[in-house]
């Protein structure tokens, strides 16, 4: 069952299916003119709440392929993480289209001023790099470290976006909160295991030093 | 004795490569198409537009503008709604209001007046129901044009005679949990509570309404009765009213209570006084894909900028 389904060729055809369908939905829902009462806020609201689940999704790849013992998995985190990036772009164009009619002056004053389209710029800027670096060519080029290090930002990029989320909500915080809690506890888990794994090679060199 | 060969195994009990693959590709579809349904389907789920209402009602109304802008359809003013005693989402309030059920009804005018009075709501429509066409700006930065039913407010408030030393009017919405669902959540602190100061009620355009394209309004616009101040932003133009309070001090209200640095008692629509977190420059009509920009006063200065001359309207917003 595990071959059947655990290989990385397959991981990434169901990654890519799955995540695409809603891209593909909202559209067909465009192009048939349904998208509700209030189609660009429509817009900008989807795109931005598909941006955070397929945040959260490239977050827990890496724990799932630790419970789950499949390795291949970590062959579709990067295209998760290109998920991502999509949504974001398309979230971030909405919003610049519909909201500030791609007026660089009326974009600017938004993020001077208001402090969660600051918030929501910069988690997109962060996704930027992660996305440019994403090929196999410029892991190599940096360095496997250096990359790994580079892509931690990713939850500098989710925290932030939470916030962003946060702060725009009128009353009703549940769902943010509920992203956050989500968030966060991905972050302790890998904050934890960095730092046990820091430990163990710590222990390591104690032995080696005393051969 | 005979020893049991491999051969032995009939060539017809080993799965073939081929059927061995068929299998496998078997399951790979299955779990495809399975969970490319459940994406399909949960998107479907969270991600709802509003839509779809009788729309049979604009047809009475053809051609209406106001001011040159054409009337939002009936159809979107019915189904995008903040609402929050029966859903914090837009797109649900009409679904979780549907059964909503307003008669009988009454409403309770009280305090600093010398004739406290129960109306029942056919006394108050008995007072004569007229037609505006009112511009609608709420505080989230859309906007519609709506042809509102309705009593001016100042007609039931001279009925009960508003004593010397009443300067303001405070409005109630019912508390029922049973029939507003939303009210067992903590998201606002109910009963939901709002004001103007007398003169801001006394005024001609302020009204009570009680329907909306030539017909009752629908429990998700406020039925079976509710205010509607034009120049404010709309979550001042209460919901189905349940108590009318005459008194001499500025009364508490929801969403200033909420956050009082976000939501002033005032709350004239104003594009020069952003909200802390997003501006009020500009809105977007229900309808267009872009923004306008936002009047004063929502296009009404002419009529009541005198109310507030000499205020300061950044500190009073």
């Amino acid at each position: 069952m595990t071959a059947t389904l655990g290989s990385p060729g397959f991981l990434r055809l169901l990654l890519v299916v799955n995540a695409g369908i809603p891209m593909l939905l909202l559209g067909f829902d465009t192009a048939r003119g349904q998208l509700g009462t209030n189609p660009p806020e429509y817009l900008i609201r989807t795109t931005g709440m598909l941006t955070l689940i397929m945040l959260v999704i490239t977050l827990t790849i890496t724990p799932a392929m630790r419970w789950t013992s499949t390795p291949a998995l970590i062959q579709v985190r990067r295209l998760a993480g290109l998920f991502t990036f999509a949504y974001a772009g398309l979230h971030a164009a909405a919003y610049s289209w519909f909201d500030k009619n791609l007026d660089p002056g009326l974009i600017l004053t938004d993020l001077v001023r208001r402090p969660f389209i600051l918030l929501g710029m910069t988690a997109f800027a962060i996704l930027v790099p992660l996305a440019a670096t994403s090929t196999h060519g410029m892991v190599r080029q940096l360095g496997g470290r250096n990359w790994k290090r580079l892509h931690r930002l990713i939850y500098l990029a989710a925290i932030a976006g939470t916030i962003h989320y946060y702060l725009l909500v009128r009353a009703d915080k549940r769902l943010p909160l509920a992203f956050g809690l989500v968030i966060a506890g991905l972050l302790v888990w890998r904050v934890r295991r960095i730092s046990r794994s820091g430990r163990s090679q710590s222990r390591l060199v104690g032995s080696d030093s005393l051969q | 004795m005979l020893v049991k060969k491999s051969g032995d195994i009939g060539e017809n009990e080993i799965t073939e490569e081929k059927n061995y693959l068929n299998r496998r590709n078997f399951i790979r579809g299955g779990v495809l198409a399975g969970t490319a349904g459940a994406t399909a389907i949960l998107y479907r789920r969270l991600a709802v537009p509003a839509g779809s209402s009788e729309s049979a009602t604009e047809a009475a109304f053809p051609d209406r503008k106001v001011d040159g802008e054409e009337l939002t359809s009936y159809e979107d003013i019915t189904t995008y709604n903040n609402f929050y005693e029966f859903s914090t989402s837009k797109e649900d309030v009409a679904r979780e209001a549907r059964n909503f059920i307003v008669r009988p009804w009454t409403v309770e005018v009280g305090g600093l007046v010398s004739r406290p009075r129960t109306f029942d709501l056919n006394e108050i429509v008995g007072l004569g129901v007229e037609e505006r066409v009112y511009r609608f700006r709420c505080v989230e930065a859309w906007s519609m044009v709506i042809p509102w039913l309705g009593v001016p407010l100042a007609k039931l408030l001279s009925l009960v005679e508003p004593l010397g030393k009443a300067s303001f009017v405070s409005f109630q919405t019912l508390f029922d949990p049973r029939r507003m669902p939303n009210q067992q959540t903590r998201v606002l602190d109910w009963p939901y509570t709002e004001g103007l100061r007398l003169d801001e009620a006394m005024h001609p355009l302020t009204l009570l309404s009680t329907g909306l394209y030539g017909r009752s309004l629908r429990p998700q616009n406020g039925a079976p009765i509710r205010l509607v101040v034009p120049w404010k932003y709309g979550f001042k133009s209460i919901k189905s009213i349940v108590r009318i309070e005459l008194t001499d001090r500025q009364p508490a209200t929801t969403w200033s209570r909420y956050a009082p640095e976000e939501y002033g008692f005032y709350s004239n629509v104003n594009p020069e006084v952003a909200h802390p977190r997003w501006s009020q420059a500009r809105e977007r009509r229900i309808g267009d894909w872009g923004m306008r920009e936002t009047l004063p006063f929502n296009g009404y200065a002419d009529q009541v900028a005198s109310l507030y001359q000499g205020m300061d309207l950044r500190r009073y917003f």
